[in-house]
Parts: structure tokens; sequence; C-alpha cells
């Protein structure tokens, strides 16, 4: 007992007093920032197995530049200012080379600050608002016109959808994602009150009225379409409603942008056959690449029946972009590493290969797909690579910028006067 | 890439021969064989079309086949085949012209055509033609579905043919509101329309307001003048300023007509001023002084004097502008008589779907009264009946979801599971109350203040157990097949079996928790024991016993009120956090320490809240934060909650 | 018979005497100021943990001395913080517009700066427009007079309600869970104008300070210890003398002191209030040191851990609810780390990201049992305070105050 207690607290000393400049480095560390507890934790725990997965498959094919990686896993607990502060820990007490993680806009909002000032490195693997290139995140998740716009494109153009039910919970993602997808519907033409918008709190089950209210809607004659973007667990309530009103994906088609493979296991999929979600991965994409990963991801979780999803992907290829760019730039110096990042290319899991921008964001295929019957995703519909871009171009105010930070050397340049918003990011 | 040009060889071939060109359906599918595997609902009408009008016999098998995503492709000759599953990873492929076998294949040389749900419904449409009058009922209901998602001028005739040769009245039903329905939109004349309308009076149908909101649709438009030109069908003349119409948005109409010129918005007028800076200074203003509007517009106004910039509109100008000219909504259906004749028939019909929303709404509260009182009803127990507050009550509901979820994966029959699931979920709690109770809430009945503290330790730490044990995501617990669905009383009167189970269950919980307080022993002990526990004992009872089995109790009941939220929304780990807070105003809302409290507790919550989202449709959060704030301030003025105890049985 | 007093509370000299002594040291030992001994993410672990301990004093005020059971005074704290966010994003932002239109060819509006703040601070939800809430967030001065002044009001229209109608024990503590249930559900949302779900972000930037966090980390630490120590002073000169003897009583008997003439509403007001706005400030302080604020720090978990904290430090005991804070905030700091090392029981590894929360909620269990008077209760082996002999079964903490005379050996 004492001696456990001796390794306790030289850990704590280790862990909180010093400053880790003093430690020899042998390893490279990687930092894990994904909520282990609390609300978030239901996403994002399986990023941080996916994480230390990969972490163990390459240090299987010897590591990066000959060293192994070693991974540095804390908990923000799902408490956004802890995440400030686990950042500011993994950066200058566990000085970790990268860092994989964050979920919520919120929770990235709040490390945006941390990283900007210490110059570190983030990886961000969930579909996302946009409005946003940091010189210091890299976004592997898809930005609005990688998911959100061509979901709706294909309402338009493949349903014939006339009148839009945008439901989300609120916070900013489908906050923002609403704002833009308004503004793109009235340019298509659709009329302001054809735009049906609501919002609910997280975690909400109480959906009779709304789906009740989204029924009505179809009361002028024209096809009604949702446009999800309810975010977690409040999906199973929805859903469950849905099935319990009988609305069938012909009468009226449900898109959710938030609800993958690991939200539909919670779930009896068997009513919801037909609705659907825009993704730019799918586990029944069909690719060597996919099924080897899938294979991994069974054996490491020890789990057959766990499924894999978007985020998973887009932490796969940002690990592997990350693992090149550090062999190509010789260090893992930030600034190198960043300048090796622009331009990355490597194999998705759906077939195709994705880019990596220098706005930071990736170029990827969007994928459509319609629920199945066993909670997998038949895709239906796939897009060339799309280039993820930061500032949307259907609001107004973020059309006339741009993101560059190869040659303008800026995240929030703006093309009308020419000059450069913030080097920094607003956060 | 060689595949698309083999294919194109063998198609030019199978061309080639002009005497046979499409004897065969397979040749029909080869002409629209591109459209059809581009697969877009944009492109496709052409191969529908083609295949429908083809005559072949097999046309309806091949759209059938194709609707259900059987139809596969072979890659090697791009020709089309339908299938059957056989094993994991071979096929059974049938040829469409003879309907035949051709034998076994692996999954590898063949593409599966995925019609996306679009494209669907036009096949379905197209099927219409053939099922309409086949012998299957299942399918010709599938051909009305059809119909009244897509149906289309062409319907018309065949519809009318059908409804004769009906044999069943069911459908035939089905068929002369159909009917009706495609009348009002493609009828050929409006006498017709306006008859067809009239079947419609005071129909609640969702279909029937469907079919006639499209044709009151209006077009804004502004015409020169001061009347309204004389072929418009009128719906109404807007004044620019009244509430329908701003003067601003009538202004940008004119604008965007071209019939005045456009206003000068802020940004119009510094690029303006920024494009014509000579010599540091805009219009004689000097530059560094333009950072106030009233320096701008005079930099402005010297510039259009200068004929430098166009001149913007004045206000002057756009009163005039706005005077000249007439604003109106007009229908998009010319006649008036069509119009009318809607209007009418929508306004009878308008009242009734009001008064049933009411009622919807009303099914609603009750629905949401009966989860929270279910929610609350062991705590009414356990902290109005014996003073306990019990934070750890929301654990106690998950305990009992997660209870169903486990029996659930023992025993795979729902309905089965739902039965045992629920005894065992009392169990779990029961026994989980009991032990807590023992362990822990009997040191504390002097210090009710720290048992809040005590329990909710216990709270935190059952989560995260639940945590540990489930993981974070969230459990399936799927209600049996018989609660599906919901009892619909019309289109805008429903509500789902699932939620009418919970509305019974709690109504059962309601009479139990009555008949144990009041006509059992255990009940009597446990109200003597919570209103004067010393004297209790001097009678004989054993307060431990009574407080051990009363707590045990409470908990057991939100063990079961765990299964049937967990069916109706999520099994998680939080899934007790969400309802604790709730749970305790319902007690407090309602008065401590009666039943009949906490039941109009939750329903006061439960209307509260339906009735403030229904003002505020777009935004559930703002419901429950003025439902919490009405609470507070309710018990302001009633501290004790609505039904008070009074005389010693309040304690204090 | 009178005593000055600071002698009759030695404590303060002790408390005082530690905390400038832990300020020294922390100084002396960081990146900007020392032998960069202590990291700068510690060094603000440690100035948060300070307002932690602040919050904590007026949360034992209000129940440890006074008997409110309130949990909702995380609302308070959050709200402090939300009035100095306001400013700081305010006046970031506007230094980072001021200096993007300076390149303009033609000087901009005042009008054109403030829109262009709007859209820098609420493009993120879709919004650009100011708030009528916002009106007073260019000035430095109107908003830390809105730190004091907003929960200040809130506390007073709120227990001026509850204590009128004689809301107490549980009922008012659940009341209070409720308020800071509906304050976060209302800045929750959207139309609050404070951003949603986001909050306020970025707030450890300083407007006009180009220093870096290193030396910023450690003014904060300063400045949190200062206010502690005020705290700490003004809360021990209201519990001590006549007035405390009155709040002591309301807890002990309300009804007893109500017959003695006292108007205890106006007693319970007034503590209720002044307790709020000492937890306002320690938000103001907290949360730039944090960097982000949102609703979910007013949710309802956080006012229970803040009574959890004082019950395990040991409430009626100032330097009891300091402890406490200060122990659980940082072995939790630690134990979401990650760095502590799992536990190998040969079928079982326990990891503690997994398991810490249980050992925490079975830790209050134990306390609450065992030692109701928490850790404080081992200083009473010290100073040999000890509960009165009243031939019975223990009173507990809420009853029969420790200071009576019969409580001294």
């Amino acid at each position: 007992m004492s001696h456990f207690l001796k390794t306790m607290l030289g850990a704590a000393a280790g862990s909180l007093m010093f400053s880790a400049a003093a430690f020899a480095q042998d390893t490279i560390k990687v930092g894990v920032l994904h909520s282990l507890s609390g609300t978030m934790a239901i996403s994002e725990t399986t990023l941080k197995d996916t994480m230390l997965m990969l972490i163990e498959e390459q240090n299987k094919k010897g590591g990066v530049l000959g060293k192994q990686l070693e991974a540095v896993v804390v908990d923000p607990a799902s408490d956004w200012p802890l995440f400030a502060e686990k950042a500011r820990e993994l950066l200058t007490v566990s000085n970790v080379d990268v860092m994989f993680g964050c979920w919520t806009s919120v929770s990235r909002k709040s490390v945006l600050p941390v990283i900007e000032e210490l110059n570190g490195l983030l990886f961000y693997p969930v579909q996302y608002e946009g409005e946003e290139s940091s010189k210091n995140v890299f976004y592997t998740g898809a930005a609005p016109n990688q998911q959100a716009i061509p979901a709706v494109d294909y309402y338009l153009e493949e349903l014939g959808v006339e009148k839009f039910a945008l439901l989300g919970t609120d916070y900013v993602y489908p906050r923002t994602t609403n704002n833009i997808l308004e503004s793109y519907l009235k340019d298509k033409g659709i009329a302001a009150e054809d735009i049906f918008v609501n919002y609910t709190p997280f975690g909400h089950s109480d959906w009779s009225k709304i789906v009740a209210d989204v029924v009505a809607l179809g009361a002028d004659g024209k096809k009604v379409g949702v446009v999800s973007t309810i975010n977690g667990d409040a999906n199973i309530g929805f859903y469950k409603e849905l099935a319990a009103a009988g609305v069938s994906a012909e009468d009226i088609p449900v898109v959710a942008f938030s609800v993958g493979e690991e939200e539909l296991s919670g779930l009896d999929t068997s009513n919801l056959v037909g609705h659907l979600a825009a993704w730019n991965y799918f586990m029944s994409a069909e690719s060597p690449e996919n099924d080897a990963f899938i294979a991994a991801w069974k054996a490491f979780i020890g789990d057959d029946k766990r499924v894999t999803n978007d985020p998973m992907e887009a932490h796969y290829i940002g690990f592997n972009m990350w693992v090149n760019a550090v062999e190509q730039a010789g260090t893992t110096d930030v600034d190198a590493v960043r300048e090796a990042m622009w331009g990355q290319e490597f194999p998705n899991l759906t077939g195709g290969t994705a880019v990596m921008g220098t706005n930071h964001h990736l170029s990827k295929p969007v994928l459509i797909g319609e629920i199945l019957a066993d909670g997998q995703f038949d895709i239906i519909s796939s897009t060339d690579p799309v280039p993820g871009d930061a500032w949307t171009d259907f609001l107004p105010e973020s059309a006339v910028l741009e993101a560059d930070w190869k040659d303008l050397e800026c995240g929030m340049y703006n093309t009308e006067t020419k000059s450069c918003v913030q080097i920094k990011s607003n956060y | 890439m060689i595949r698309i040009l083999r294919a194109a060889l063998l198609f030019l071939a199978l061309t080639a021969f002009p005497a046979t060109a499409q004897d065969t359906i397979q040749e029909v599918l080869q002409a629209h064989r591109e459209t059809i595997e581009a697969s877009s609902r944009r492109t496709i009408q052409p191969a529908i079309d083609a295949i429908r009008d083809s005559g072949h016999p097999a046309a309806p098998l091949v759209l059938e086949k194709w609707e259900a995503r059987d139809m596969w492709q072979r890659t090697e000759d791009g020709l089309f085949f339908y299938v059957e599953p056989e094993g994991r990873n071979d096929l059974k492929v049938f040829d469409f012209d003879t309907a035949s076998e051709i034998g076994v294949f692996s999954k590898d040389g063949f593409d599966q055509l995925k019609p996306n749900s679009g494209i669907r419904a036009l096949i379905a449409s197209a099927l219409v033609k053939f099922q309409l009058t086949d012998p299957d009922a299942s399918k010709r209901r599938d051909a009305l579905a059809a119909l009244a998602r897509n149906g289309n001028a062409g319907h018309l005739p065949i519809l009318r043919d059908a409804i004769a040769e009906e044999p069943s009245v069911g459908i035939r039903q089905q068929m002369e509101r159909l009917e009706r329905l495609l009348t009002i939109q493609f009828g050929a004349s409006d006498d017709e329309r306006i008859e067809a309308m009239t079947y419609f009076e005071g129909d609640l149908g969702v279909d029937a307001r469907a079919a006639l909101n499209p044709i009151l649709t209006t077009t804004r438009r502004v015409a020169p003048g001061t009347e309204v030109p004389a072929d418009v069908n009128l719906a109404a003349r807007l004044r620019p300023g009244g509430e329908e119409l701003s003067r601003e948005a009538a202004y940008d109409m004119l604008v965007a007509a071209n019939l005045a010129p456009a206003r000068l918005t802020n940004s119009d007028q510094r690029n303006a001023l920024q494009a014509n800076i000579v010599d540091g200074s805009v219009g004689g203003v000097p530059v560094a002084d333009l950072d106030s509007p009233a320096a701008r517009d005079r930099a402005y106004a010297a510039l259009e004097a200068a004929g430098t910039v166009p001149s913007a509109a004045t206000t002057d100008e756009v009163d005039a502008a706005l005077a000249g000219h007439v604003f109106f909504d007009a229908y998009n259906e010319r006649s008036a008589a069509v119009t009318d004749a809607a209007n009418d028939v929508l306004t009878s019909i308008e009242l009734k779907v009001a008064m049933n929303q009411f009622i919807d709404l009303t099914l609603d509260a009750l629905s949401l009264a009966s989860i929270y009182f279910l929610a609350a009803i062991g705590l009414a127990i356990t902290f109005g009946v014996m003073g306990v507050i019990n934070m750890a009550h929301g654990e106690f509901i998950m305990m009992g979801a997660y209870t169903g979820y486990v029996v659930q994966q023992i025993i795979p029959n729902y309905t089965v599971s739902i039965i045992v699931a629920i005894p065992m979920a009392f169990a779990v709690t029961f026994a989980a109350g009991v032990a807590m109770e023992r362990l822990i809430i009997r040191w504390l009945y002097s210090r009710p203040l720290e048992t809040l503290l005590a329990t909710f330790g216990v709270s935190i730490a059952l989560q995260q157990i639940a945590k540990n044990i489930f993981g974070t995501q969230a459990r399936p617990l799927t209600s049996p097949s018989w609660l599906d669905g919901q009892m619909a009383f019309n289109d805008i009167v429903a509500i789902s079996y699932i939620r009418i189970a919970i509305f019974v269950l709690a109504l059962i919980f309601l009479a139990f928790f009555l008949f144990l307080m009041k006509k059992t022993r255990l009940g009597l002990e446990t109200r003597a024991v919570t209103q004067n526990p010393r004297m209790a004992s001097s009678m004989g009872i054993n307060p431990d016993r009574v407080n051990m089995l009363t707590f045990g109790l409470g908990s057991g009941i939100a063990g079961i009120a765990g299964v049937a939220i967990g069916l109706y929304a999520k099994v998680t780990s939080e899934l007790g956090s969400d309802y604790i807070v709730q749970s305790f105003m319902t007690v407090v809302v309602g008065g401590v320490g009666n039943i009949w409290g906490t039941l109009l507790g939750a329903t006061m919550i439960g209307f509260l809240q339906k009735g403030i989202e229904w003002f505020n449709p777009s935004n559930t959060l703002a419901a429950q934060t003025y439902m919490i704030v009405f609470i507070i301030i309710f018990i302001q003025f009633r501290p004790r909650g609505i039904i008070a105890l009074k005389g010693r049985a309040a304690g204090d | 018979m009178r005593q000055s007093f600071i002698l009759r509370n030695p404590s303060i000299l002790i408390f005082l005497a530690c905390l400038a002594a832990f300020t020294v040291i922390v100084t002396l030992l960081s990146h900007a100021y020392g032998t960069a001994f202590i990291s700068t993410s510690f060094v603000k672990t440690l100035g948060k943990t300070l307002c932690l301990c602040l919050v904590a004093i007026a949360m034992d005020l209000v129940w440890g001395y006074c008997g409110i059971l309130s949990l909702g005074h995380f609302a308070f704290f959050g709200l402090g913080g939300y009035m100095v966010g306001m400013w700081l994003m305010y006046a970031r932002t506007e230094l980072i517009v001021a200096g993007s239109m300076a390149n303009a060819a033609i000087p901009p509006t005042p009008q054109e700066v403030r829109d262009a703040i709007g859209t820098q601070i609420f493009g993120v939800v879709g919004s650009s427009e100011f708030p009528p809430i916002w009106m007073f967030a260019h000035s430095f001065w109107a908003q830390m007079a809105l730190v004091v002044l907003i929960p200040g009001a809130l506390a007073l229209v709120f227990g001026w309600l509850a204590f009128r109608s004689r809301v107490t024990g549980v009922y008012l503590s659940i009341l209070t869970q409720a308020m800071t249930l509906a304050l976060s559900l209302y800045l929750f949302q959207n139309e609050s104008g404070l951003r949603g779900n986001n909050g306020l972000s970025g707030l450890q930037n300083l407007p006009g300070v180009s220093a870096s966090q290193d030396y910023i980390s450690v003014w904060f630490l300063w400045a949190s210890a200062v206010a502690l120590g005020l705290g700490y002073v003004l809360a021990a000169w209201v519990v001590s003398g006549k007035f405390g003897s009155v709040v002591r009583g309301i807890r002990d008997d309300e009804a007893r002191v109500r017959f003695l003439g006292y108007s205890v509403e106006g007693y319970k007001l007034f503590v209720f209030t002044l307790t709020a706005i000492i937890a306002g400030i320690a938000g103001a302080l907290y949360y730039p040191q944090a960097g982000i604020i949102n609703p979910g720090e007013v949710a309802p978990i956080a006012s229970i851990y803040l009574a959890v904290w004082v019950a395990i430090g040991g409430r009626g005991r100032l330097y009891g609810a300091v402890i406490g804070a200060a122990l659980v905030s940082l072995v939790s700091t630690w134990f979401t780390g990650g760095q502590v090392p799992s536990v190998n029981l040969g079928f079982y590894r326990i990891d503690w990201v997994d398991w810490w929360l249980v050992l925490l909620g079975l830790t209050f269990v134990l306390v609450t049992l065992f030692a109701p008077k928490g850790i404080g209760g081992l200083f009473d082996l010290v100073t040999e305070r000890f509960a009165p002999n009243r031939h019975g079964a223990n009173y507990g903490p809420d009853q029969g105050s420790l200071l009576e005379k019969e409580g001294r050996k």
C-alpha cells in the first residue's frame, strides 16, 4: 500500500508541478482530449478508443521518425472550461506534439485561445458549423458545404421537397447550420414561411407536439422534408415518436447530420427504414481499407457488435495525415508539420482520396445514406470530393471571407477590403 | 472504363438489329440504360414512362423489382436482371422477359440499383396503372398510397374506371376520396372542381387541406396606377406601411420590378465615396472626417451635385413612387369561382382544425403530465410521506430502465420481456432502496438536509457505475409491437400507444398508492411513523421496519417508472438526472404529503409547458424556462403547494 | 470584556498568514516570477481554486451560519462571470475590429464599428446585432458595477419573495435549485443574447495586455488571493458579534429568534444578498482564468457540488469551507488528469478516470455519516472545542451553536 501511495504522489508531482521540459523525450507524445465522463462521453469515448487503436497500430509499424508514439489521455469531463485547462496542461506539462480531440463546438472554442497562444496543433474530427479557420487546428470533419448543403440539394433535386422543417438542438452547430440553410434555401426560391425552425434542449424527450407540428406542415400541399441537427440522445426520443406517429420516409423524409451508426445502435430502426443521414463516411462503404479498419476496430475493442462512424474516419484520416506530414517534415515541430500538412493526401475509407486544403479543411466526398433495418446505412448517393469551405458562401457577412494559410497567411481574409481581419480566431 | 465501353458495344450490337428493336423489356431498359444508371429523379422520368408504356407484360414486374431494389445490373454487359439473395455472397438471378431463373452467381459480378425514395415515388406512381386493378388487395392499397403522394392528371381516368370495378368497400371508399381530391386538383372544368370541393366541407384530413391550399396560393404583385388590373383574380389589396407590407418591402418590390431607382444603402454609400477619393477628400469633405453619417451624407450630396454618382431616391420620391402604384396579392388560380369555393371549404375546415388542435394539445399535455407524475410518484412516497430527500431517486429510475434493457437482452420476445422486466425492475430498485435506507438514510432522519448530501453522493456514484457497466452509449429498450404506432382519431388528434400505456400506468400507480396508504396496515403504520415515530413505536409499530419498507416501495415504483420512461425515450446513465429536478418540483408544487397534490402538480406543469410551447412553437427551451420561473413565483404565493397539509400533519 | 475583532478570531490571522505564504510561494515557483517549477496551467488551477474557496465561504455563510441550504449560489457565481465576460469580449473584439478597420480607405462611423463588433461576437451564433443587455458592455466601470449589482439584485428579489412567504428548509433548497436551473435554461437560449450554449469565450486574453499567460495567470492568482483574504475577513466580521449571534440563532431556531423580536427575514435577506455578491465577485475573478463561461456552469449540479465542498470541509467554520473547496477541486483536477496510476486488482483494473466519481460520491456519503463536522472538525482536536454534553444523542451540526459557553472547556 505504501508503495502505491508513493507512486500516486510521485505521479501527482510529475503531472502537476514540474514543467516537463525537464524530461528527456524518447517518445513522441500524442494528446487525446476527449470527454470520458459527463454528457459528451457518449460520443467522445469512442474517439478516444479510436485514437488509442491508431496509435497502437502505428507503433506496431515502428512508430514515427523511429520513435514510439505515446498517448496522453486526459478527461475534460464534458466541462468546457476544463477543456482549456487540460489543453494547456497537455501542451505545457505533458509537452505533447499534437492533440486529437474535442467534439462540441463550444469545447473547440474553449481550446482555441490556448492552442493559438501556445502554438499547439489540434485535429478536430467532427462535422461542425464552419465560420472558423485557425492556424493551429486541422478540421477533419465536414464543414456545412460538405454535409448540410449537399443534403439539402438532394432534398430539392431528388426528393422534390418544397417545405423544410429545420429541427435542431439549441446550440451553436444547429443554429449556424440552420442559418446557412435558411439563407441557402431562400436563394433557391423557398419562401420564408415554408421554412419551419425549432430548437429543443439537449436530451429532449417529449417530441409529440413537435412531430405533430411537422406533420401539420403538409397541410398546404407541399412536400415536407425534415432537416435534423438534433444532437445525441435526443434523437432516440425523436425517432421513436416519429415511428409511433407513422411518419414514413416516403411522406416526410428526415435527413440527419448528427445521427450515425453509433446513435442508431441505441434504437430499433425497423420503423425508420428509409430516413436519411448525410456524412462523409458510412460503415457500409465498400472498400478494402474500410473492411480492414472495421476488423481492426472490432478486434481492438473486443466487441463484434461495435460500429464505426464518421468522426472515427475523420480521426483515421487526420492521424495518418499527421504521421505522413511528420515523416515528411522530419520533425514534430508544429510549424513545420503544419506546412507539410497542406496538400497532404490520404485514401478515404470510402474509396477515393482526401486532400488537406490550405484552409485547414479536408476535401472529402459527401454520402447520403438511407437507414436500414439493421441500423446500418445504405449509401444511395455520393458526390465527388468537395473541398471544405471554412467561411460559407451563403451568409452575406462570411461570403466575402476566405481562409488560406499558405499564400494569404490568414484564416479570416476579407476579399472585399483585401485585408486580413485577424490572424487569431474569434472565439 | 473498359467495362463501359464493352457495354456500349454490346448495346450497339443489340440495337443494330432494327427489326427486333425493343421487342423485349431488356431492350427498353438498355435504351434508357444511362438514365437508369445515373439514378436521378430529375432525369429518370422518360425511362419510367418508356417501361410503363412499353406494353410488355413484364413492365410491372420490372417496375416492382426496381422499386424494391431487387433489380441488379450485370457488370460485364450491363444487362438488367432481378435477383433473390442466396446465402451471404450469392444471388439467384432471374431474367425479366421470361421470368425464369438464369442461375446462381456471386454478387461480385453484379451491381445493385438503388433508386432513392424520390425515384421510388415516381416508379410507384407509374405502377398505379397496373396495380389499381390488381387482384391482390394489398397491391391496390399500395397503388392508392402512391396516388395520394404523387397523383397526376393522367391518373384521374384510370382511377375512375377502377372505382367501378372495386370489390372491396373499404378500398372503394378510399378510391372515391382520392378521386375527389384529384378532381379538385386536375378536374377538367371549374364546376367539376367546385363540386368536388364540397365533398370536403369540415373534413379534417391533411390531404384535403393539401389539395385545397395550393389553389389559394398567391403572388405578390405591383402594378402602375391606382387600380388593380382587371384580369387579376384578386386575393387582397395591400397598403404600403400596413401590417402585411412594410414601406421598405413595398419599395423594394418597385426596385425589383425596375419601376423605381434603388435607395442608397450604407455600404453602397461607403463604396461610392471610397471610389471617389480625390487628394484625400471626397466632395470637399476630408477623408478623416468621414466617420459620421452626417459627414458622409454631405460628401455624397456633393458628389451627386457634381454628377459623379447616380442620385439616390429621397424620401419624397419614395412616397411618390409608392402612391403611384398599387400593391396586391393575386391568386395564381385564374377562376374566382374556384378560389371562392376553396376559401369557403377551408373556412369550414379551419375552425374544426383549431378545435382539434386544442384537443391534441390537451392530449399531449396529459401525456406529459402522466410522465412527470410517473417520475415523481416514487418521490411522493419517499419525500412526500417520509420527508426523505432522495437525490438518488433519478438513479433508481435509471436502474429500472437498465433492468428493462438487461431483461430484454436475455428474453428476446418484447412482450414477455416487458412483463418480466416490470417486476424485475421493482425487485432491483426495491432492494437498492432498502439497502440505501438501512445503510445511510436511517442514520440521518434527524438531519434532513444532510440526507440530501449523502444521497447526492450515492447518485453520482450510481451514475458513474452505470456508465462503467453499460458504457456511455444509449441502450435500446424496445416496446412490444402492440405498443407501436398511435391511436389516431383523425389526422390531427392522435396519441401514441406507448403514451397511453404510460398514462394508464400512472393511473394504476395512483390507485395503488391510495389503496396502500388508506387501506393497508403498512399505509396506516407509515402514516403513524411519519407523524410521530415515538408514539407509533409505543403503539407496537416497529418504525425501522416501516421506514425500510416504505422507502423500498417508493424506490421500487421509481424502478417501474424507469421501464416506462425507457420505453418512450432513451436508456442512458443520465436518464435519471433529467427527471430529478422536475420530480422534486412536481411534488413541491403539488403539496408535500398528498398524492392528489402530486397529481395536480404534474398536471399543472404538463399543461403549462404545452401551453407555453403552443405560444412559441419554435423554441421548446423557452417553454421549460418560463415554466420553472412560473413555478418559482407560484411557490412564493403558495409555499406549501397546491394542496397544503393542515394541522398536525403539516409537521411544523 | 470587549476584545478587538481580530483577537476574538485568531483564525483570521492564521488564515491570512497561510494565504499570504501560499501566494508568495506560488509566485516564486511560477514561470513568470520565479523558478518555473509550477506550470502556468497549474497556477491557473490554483488561482481558480482560490475563487472557488471564496464562493465556498459565501456558501458557508449562508448555509453553515444562517442555515439556508442554498442550492443556487453558482447562479450568482456564473452571473458575475458573465458580467465580466461581456466586457472582456467587447473590449477585445473592439481592438481587433479597430485594427482591421484602420486600413480602410474611409474611417468607420461609430455605428459601423459597433456593427462589426456585433458580427464578430454573434457571428458564431448566426446573428450580428447587439441585444439590449450588452448596453453597458463597452464601459469597463459600468460592467464591473454590474458584477456586483446583477447577482445582488437577483438575490435581493428572489430572497425577498422567498423569505417573505416563509419558504424554509427543503422547500427553499429546491426553490433555489429551480432558480439556477431556470437561469441556465434561459442562458442556453440564443434569444437571451449571451451566445447561448457557446457562452462567452476567450476570456483569458485581457484586452490591451500583451503580457503572456505566464504573467496574467500570476496576476489573477494575486487578485484572487486578495479577494479571498478580504472575503474571509468580511465573513468573519459578519459572523462575529451580535449580528453573528442572531444569524446563528436563526439557523438553530428560527421561530424563537422571531419571537425575540428580530426581523428574521431582514437578517436572512441581508446574508443571502451579501453572499450572492461575494459569489458574483468570485465568479468575475474565476472565469477570466477559466477562459470560457457558458450556461452549463450554472446548472444545478454545480451548486450541489458547492454544498458538498462546504460539508466536506466542515460547515459553520469559515476555514472549513476553504479547506473543503480547495481539497475537493484539486483532487478532482488530479484524478481527471488521467495521470493517476490505475490500480490493478488482478481480476479488474481500476482506471481512476472511470472510478473517480464513484469514489467522490462514496466520500460524500461517508463524510456525512461519520464526520458531520467535516475536515474542519479535526481542528477541534487542537483548539479543544467540543460539543456540549447534553446527555443524549448528538444534536448534529445543525443544532446547537458550538460557540456557546458550555462548548468551551
